[in-house]
């Protein structure tokens, strides 16, 4: 079944997620188009990162649907949804440490070629994959550390080889979960040119704080408050909207 | 450019599996003591024995981060199995006996691993204890089959491959075992220089990241704890048929703790540690009971102590210091007559 073109790619139905008697996300129905450039912004605590652990599946949503090119996922594992094109950044690394980035790189293309279970051949022998890894490198400029332990990386290099570690899975829709968060200036604008540069058939879905970053990047702005969509719209519209004005209040609006 | 970066990459994966100069020097040396020490082919099997074991546990803790205390239930499965099939005369040639139980040793391997699935280090150390407890309780509870506490004894080995017989100076049982192991090894390393080998050190490394590439993380610690058991067993088989007795110390508590302590002095998560390991602690054994006769196991948990105060996060990894350092003189001695480019 091949999806029409303008459907959504990632669509959310009356998603719940409650902690005991909290609640997290309140009935949020979100959707997606191919290709998007959607920024998720909010205040602390708003349940930015809930929702995109119930999109990941790391945590299972209390009701409510959850459709990727219209079929539903949600009671799917993290590593199927993977498979089925659904990749993500975290908000605090979360890398191989002992790995170098090229194993790290050539471990998730082997994972989406289904070749992870191949347990005679050496890592890289298929066809491919080599290249891939190369292009990835040069993609996320990780050539000139690519051999080196991950742990050792520079805090920046780390930020770019978390994205880049998602983006070797192919997804379909790719979750960046706060990129840019803790590095400073000049490698700042390494990960946020390519962010910018990810290929348009890609859906990027954003997590994000600094604003300067969300409305430089996203053609649409989804603002959750307390566990509910709050309000969405076009970037110049989310910006002038009041409301959105009285939740910053007392946060910073760099708009 | 993109094909540099292409040669660059496939350069560094094709030399993370290449047979280093050490790798090879090592397994010369072993097959050498076939002819050069054959006094010493009774102590040597068993070391080799040890190694093997110490392996086994290795491919779970130093691969998959999935740590041990029980690991002898699967040692003692394999034995028990070795010698009733040689007792009773049901699989008489010992190499296709050998992998029946390694077989039986895999698949209580397999069930037992969704028991170490979930749960911190220390749930997996009881629940590893714990198997091994029962087992050695039902090995010692069923003594019409196992000999309980006397032993599986009147084992008779039929001839290698019904032509070499099993001497008494063990010479025919070293050569067996050191082939054993060495194949054994080499799977291991083809094993853990695949993908699905890079995969168990990312879920060691990072379950959460593992999953969010899309591996299906218990799936490939079920593998690894199946093969490993298989391997412990093969170990244990060995043991049985090289000293044709099997009693319930290959089930016991001391057998897991001596495997893990021969792998932490040898180091984990290069494979060569249990076997360097086995080596050292035989020497250190021999040596010690030679100096103080009784209190040789004070040297060794003082050594292990300081082994791991010391190694800390890369335990054994005294050992790692020296390999690099043999490394960067063959290195240097490479690059006087090719230089090298990139890194």
């Amino acid at each position: 079944m091949a999806p029409a073109p303008d459907s959504p790619v990632l669509e959310t139905r009356n998603l719940d997620k409650r902690f005991g008697g909290i609640v997290a996300a309140n009935a949020i129905s979100i959707s997606i188009q191919r290709g998007a450039r959607r920024a998720l912004i909010g205040p602390n605590g708003a349940g930015k990162t809930t929702l995109v652990n119930l999109l990941t599946g790391v945590l299972r949503s209390s009701g409510g649907e959850i459709l990727l090119d219209g079929e539903p996922i949600t009671n799917l594992e993290p590593h199927e949804r993977v498979r089925l094109g659904i990749a993500r950044t975290f908000q605090i690394n979360q890398l191989f440490a002992d790995l170098t980035p090229i194993e790290t790189l050539g471990l998730a293309i082997s994972e989406r070629h289904g070749s992870g279970r191949d347990w005679w051949r050496v890592v890289g022998s298929r066809p491919g994959i080599t290249a891939e890894v190369g292009e990835l490198l040069e993609r996320f400029r990780l050539t000139d550390v690519m051999a080196e332990r991950t742990a050792t990386l520079p805090y920046g290099k780390q930020r770019l080889l978390e994205i880049a570690v998602a983006f070797a899975c192919r997804p379909r829709v790719l979750l960046l979960d706060e990129p840019a968060a803790g590095v400073p200036g000049a490698e700042r604008h390494e990960i946020l040119g390519t962010i910018a540069s990810l290929p348009a058939d890609v859906t990027v879905l954003l997590i994000e704080h600094d604003m300067d970053i969300v409305f430089s990047f996203a053609d649409r702005i989804s603002v959750l408050v307390n566990g509910e969509l709050f309000v969405e719209g076009p970037p110049d519209e989310v910006a002038r909207d009041p409301r959105v004005k009285a939740v910053y209040l007392g946060e910073e609006l760099h708009a | 450019m993109t094909r540099q970066i292409e040669v660059d990459v496939t350069r560094f994966l094709a030399a993370r599996a290449r047979f280093g100069p050490f790798e090879i020097a090592f397994w010369l040396t072993a097959f050498a003591t076939i002819y050069f020490l054959p006094g010493r082919h009774l102590i040597l099997t068993e070391t080799a024995i040890w190694g093997l074991f110490a392996l086994s546990l290795d491919l779970i803790l130093g691969y998959a981060g999935i740590i041990s205390l029980g690991h002898a239930a699967f040692f003692g499965v394999g034995a028990y199995a070795a010698g009733l099939l040689a007792k009773h005369e049901i699989i008489v040639e010992p190499t296709i006996a050998l992998v029946v139980a390694g077989l039986a040793a895999a698949a209580l391997g397999f069930a037992t691993s969704f028991l170490v699935l979930r749960g911190s280090d220390l749930t997996r150390l009881m629940v590893t204890l714990g198997v091994s407890l029962v087992c050695y309780e039902l090995a010692n509870k069923f003594g019409e089959i196992t000999g309980g506490a006397d032993g599986l004894q009147g084992i008779t080995m039929a001839p290698l491959l019904g032509v070499y017989r099993f001497d008494m100076f063990g010479h025919t049982a070293y050569v067996y075992t050191l082939v054993w192991l060495f194949v054994l090894f080499i799977l291991a390393r083809r094993v853990v220089n695949s993908p699905f080998g890079l995969s168990l050190k990312a879920i060691k490394g990072n379950p959460l990241r593992s999953a969010a590439v899309g591996i299906a993380v218990n799936w490939r610690l079920v593998a690894i704890y199946t093969l490993s058991a298989g391997y412990a067993g093969i170990a244990g088989g060995l043991l049985a048929q090289t000293q044709a007795f099997a009693s319930l110390s290959v089930l016991s508590i001391e057998r897991s703790a001596d495997a893990l302590l021969i792998l932490i002095i040898g180091g984990t998560g290069y494979l060569y540690g249990g076997l360097i390991g086995a080596l050292i602690y035989r020497l250190l054994q021999d040596y010690l009971s030679d100096l103080t006769a009784r209190y040789w196991q004070f040297w060794i948990g003082l050594l292990l102590v300081a082994i791991v105060i010391v190694g800390r996060d890369r335990i054994g990894g005294w050992i790692y210091f020296v390999e690099m350092q043999v490394a960067r003189l063959f290195r240097r001695s490479a690059q006087a007559t090719s230089p090298d480019r990139g890194a």
